[in-house]
């Protein structure tokens, strides 16, 4: 009875024999996408249960209830929310994310807002992510000296004040005193790539800032945490300089919490903007999601916060596989 | 002038060597006084003692190298002329890996799990500036087939983790050997090794040392082994000398009361037991087959008898399933197949099934009582909480008996109100025994429990298990892999390997003398304290 049980079970184990990174990496991608779902009930949900009707809001006080009927029969509004959620979702999987208020198409407004937000994370990322690193490596190659102290409190001294402060400070100083660096961050899609960077500097310091921390004393901590494993002493006893033993035998195990680190405040550059758009008068999807809040715009809202949900989710499911393939007992299986 | 005729001879003169150790409060103290340590080219000296005798702090500082919260206090030591107590953190750094090496005693941990093995060798040499990566690698290939691994040519280019713990530690050992250093540390090499690798292990490095005349000082808390391995020994305690001499002076006629002492602990032997007069056995184990995550399978059709007031053992290496078999009868592990009987009546497969009364019946001791032990609760809760548990008493009534059990122990009174940080190992270990008698159990299964125990503390455990079993008519299940602790305590033997039964019996039948093959060759695979014994093994094969 057991035997047969067992031998079946190897006999499926062996149809599937993928390779385990592959199938981990498969079923974080799983898990992601049921998440999203969760994610896409409670967001379409949960704008519904806001008071406000859409066809009277697109519509204007003065409209006639006929006007506002027939309008609500266009859209769909009167058929059950089941079957609108259906609709809304199939049409997000198609790209079409239905029309705002103002009679547009949501996806050719969000196109080019998205763009803009991925351009400033990344920008502040490419500064940020090497520099924390670094910083991280310093503060624990140094330990417990000055440099690490003065690390440590600049670090968090920067992630101490509210980000629009560090904004408002960085206007204050580059901006107004030194008028080195435009105030308003506005960029334009035909725009040469140079005058791009220059534009969006300040707010990719910004974000620079208030991000850093995080990074810099989860690499600092990590690694520090592996100095006293056996194999950093057997790299000691080898003779190894310091610096050398941390770059190549501390850091390659401390991977997989940096990454997670990064990830997160990657996700935070590009979900948890929006206040440093408004400062900027940036034209992102973080400033375009305030804007359709206080419109009552509701399919933008929705459709702006389902990227973000879709972004965040998608980063975390890249950190999950870059740790595992950073760790070579998964990579490199017996 | 004698002295400097030593010295000139001399690879390494360490005098008066002290070592300073900060405790919890900040506090410097003394850990090593005064030590002295002579070594000539190509000669290889042991250092044996028990924990806490400072081997391993000695041994790093004959590489000038002190562990994080240590430091080198006093005294020279002159490795070549240099003084690496005095020497720069650079002209150390120069030394360590090139001139001086260190095998370390866990080579799983001592690997970088991230790096290539073959990538690790070349570092040293690359780094020093000995030879180049290429030359490095050729190199490392003929080293890992001169100490016989397995696939010489492609072993390096696998990660640590893809490789036995007994070809890592011989990775370990052409590692140090990479840059042919005049000194080697070994550091316990094959502690953590089963008895059969162990002997290939100590032969591969007594091997090469030979070959490239290197010195060494080899490190262990196991006679027998630094019988096999050394020219010289010395015997350290407290970080103090005891004695040092020839290895065959050192084990035919020690002279200090201490050394004879741990000599002496290898001789423990149990009296024949009587047959068994019940024909009812306490513990019965029928058929079990078990396995992990319903894969390969870890025990198969594993069946056994434990008899009121009897002690089984069960031996086998690591890998045997014998841990596998005490999870299995304490419903850790529910089986694939199979029963466990308890005084003729059949216990649930999962512990979580079982009443309570079975529950207390069967009690464990763990093999590391620095992590069985909650460390934020005193002695007194920790012993006291599975009599209140189980037998239902009110906490005063617990209180007192928890005292009693402690004298019974051996240990002061005032250990109720400690926690377990504040105990010695050997005393932790009596605080586990002490929490699985509180039950009242009547069979206690025993997982190694003086593994990682020194000598002199195993022993005693050993005879207060004995003694306790004779008092309270306890049965024991005790798995172990060392044929000393068998040949002190057990009355039957069931023998392991890759999870099936081998051989069975009283101690006699199985053992004197070893009835089945691999009993032969497990026996005599366990090192013998006369010096030539690894000499005439690897002679005998051949």
């Amino acid at each position: 009875m057991n035997e047969t049980k067992l031998s079946r079970g190897e006999g499926l184990g062996g149809a599937l024999r993928l390779h385990p990174l592959l199938r981990m990496v498969l079923r974080r991608l799983g898990t992601g996408l049921m998440t999203l779902f969760v994610v896409s009930l409670i967001i379409f949900f949960g704008v519904s249960l806001l008071p406000g009707d859409f066809a009277q809001a697109m519509l204007g006080q003065g409209a006639t209830p006929a006007a506002v009927a027939s309008l609500r029969q266009h859209l769909g509004l009167n058929l059950p929310p089941s079957i609108r959620y259906v609709h809304w979702l199939g049409g997000m999987l198609q790209g079409d994310f239905g029309y705002s208020l103002a009679g547009t198409r949501i996806s050719s407004i969000l196109g080019e807002r998205l763009f803009n937000t991925l351009f400033l994370a990344a920008y502040a990322a490419v500064i940020s992510v090497p520099l924390a690193v670094l910083l991280g490596i310093i503060a624990a190659l140094y330990r417990n000296s000055i440099v690490d102290r003065l690390i440590n409190v600049v670090t968090l001294g920067a992630i101490s004040f509210p980000e629009f402060f560090v904004a408002y400070i960085l206007v204050l100083f580059f901006s107004v005193r030194l008028t080195l660096f435009p105030s308003l961050s506005q960029v334009s899609l035909g725009m040469p790539i140079w005058d791009r960077l220059y534009v969006c500097l300040l707010p990719a310091l910004a974000l620079t800032l208030v991000t850093m921390a995080h990074m810099m004393r989860m690499t600092r901590a990590t690694i520090m945490d592996l100095l006293s494993t056996s194999y950093i002493e057997t790299a000691r006893l080898k003779g190894i300089a310091p610096w050398r033993i941390i770059v190549q035998h501390a850091l390659p195990n401390a991977l997989a919490p940096i990454i997670n680190a990064i990830v997160i405040n990657i996700a935070y550059m590009i979900v948890g903007v929006v206040l440093v758009e408004v400062v900027f008068v940036y034209p992102g999807l973080g400033q375009l999601l305030v804007d359709s809040v206080s419109k009552r715009d509701l399919p933008l809202v929705q459709a702006a916060s389902m990227i973000f949900a879709a972004v965040f989710i998608l980063l975390n499911l890249l950190a999950d596989v870059l740790s595992i393939v950073t760790n070579p007992r998964l990579l490199h299986p017996r | 002038m004698t002295d400097m005729a030593i010295r000139q001879d001399n690879l390494l003169t360490v005098r008066g060597l002290k070592i300073e150790a900060r405790n919890a409060e900040g506090d410097w103290h003394e850990i090593v006084h005064g030590v002295d340590l002579d070594l000539k080219r190509g000669e290889v000296l042991g250092l044996i003692g028990e924990s806490g005798a400072g081997k391993s702090t000695i041994g790093l500082a004959a590489m000038g190298f002190a562990r994080p919260g240590c430091r080198i206090s006093g005294g020279s030591i002159l490795f070549d002329g240099i003084d690496l107590a005095s020497a720069s953190e650079r002209t150390k750094r120069a030394l360590r890996g090139a001139r001086i090496a260190y095998v370390a005693q866990s080579a799983a941990a001592a690997f970088n799990p991230a790096q290539r093995l073959i990538d690790q060798y070349a570092e040293g040499p690359v780094r020093h500036g000995v030879q180049s990566r290429a030359v490095a690698y050729d190199d490392a290939k003929q080293l890992y087939r001169r100490m016989q691994m397995p696939e010489p040519d492609t072993i390096g280019f696998r990660y640590p983790h893809q490789v036995s713990g007994g070809q890592l530690q011989r990775a370990m050992t052409a590692m140090a050997m990479s840059c042919r250093p005049d000194l080697i540390i070994f550091d316990e090499p094959t502690t953590a090794l089963d008895v059969t690798t162990q002997i290939e292990v100590l032969a591969s490095i007594k091997d090469v040392v030979r070959q490239f005349g290197t010195a060494a000082i080899y490190i262990t808390h196991d006679l027998a082994v630094v019988a096999q391995m050394a020219d010289r020994i010395k015997v350290l305690r407290y970080g103090c000398d005891v004695e040092e001499a020839a290895a065959s002076t050192m084990m035919s006629a020690p002279r200090e009361e201490y050394t004879r002492s741990l000599w002496a602990v290898r001789h423990m032997e149990k009296p024949a037991a009587a047959p068994v007069e019940e024909a009812m056995p306490v513990l019965s184990v029928r058929n079990v087959t078990a396995a992990y995550g319903g894969r390969r399978k870890v025990l198969e059709n594993v069946s056994l008898d434990v008899h009121r007031g009897r002690t089984v053992a069960v031996v086998g290496e690591s890998g045997s399933g014998k841990s596998t078999l005490a999870r299995v009868i304490a419903g850790l592990l529910p089986p694939v197949s199979g029963q466990v009987l308890m005084d003729g009546g059949v216990l649930a497969p999962a512990v979580a099934n079982r009443s309570r009364q079975d529950r207390q019946r069967i009690q464990m001791i763990y093999q590391m009582a620095d992590t069985a032990l909650n460390p934020r609760q005193t002695v007194r809760n920790i012993v006291g909480r599975p009599m209140e548990f189980f037998l239902g008493i009110s906490s005063a009534e617990a209180t007192a008996r928890v005292s009693r059990l402690l004298d019974m122990m051996e240990l002061p009174a005032d250990c109720a109100n400690r926690l377990p940080s504040e105990l010695s190992g050997g005393q932790k270990q009596r605080i586990g025994i002490a929490r699985a008698l509180a039950a009242e159990p009547q069979l206690v299964i025993c997982d190694e429990v003086t593994s990682a125990l020194d000598q002199l503390v195993a022993e005693g455990i050993l005879k207060l298990l004995m003694r306790l079993q004779q008092e309270m008519k306890l049965s024991f299940l005790f798995i172990t892999h060392e044929f000393a602790t068998v040949e002190a305590i057990a009355d039957d033997v069931v023998v392991m390997q890759h999870g099936k039964i081998v051989d069975q019996g009283t101690r006699q039948e199985v053992l004197h003398p070893p009835r089945a093959d691999y009993t032969k060759a497990l026996v005599a695979a366990v090192p013998q304290m006369n010096t030539g014994w690894l000499e005439q093994q690897l002679q005998g094969r051949s």
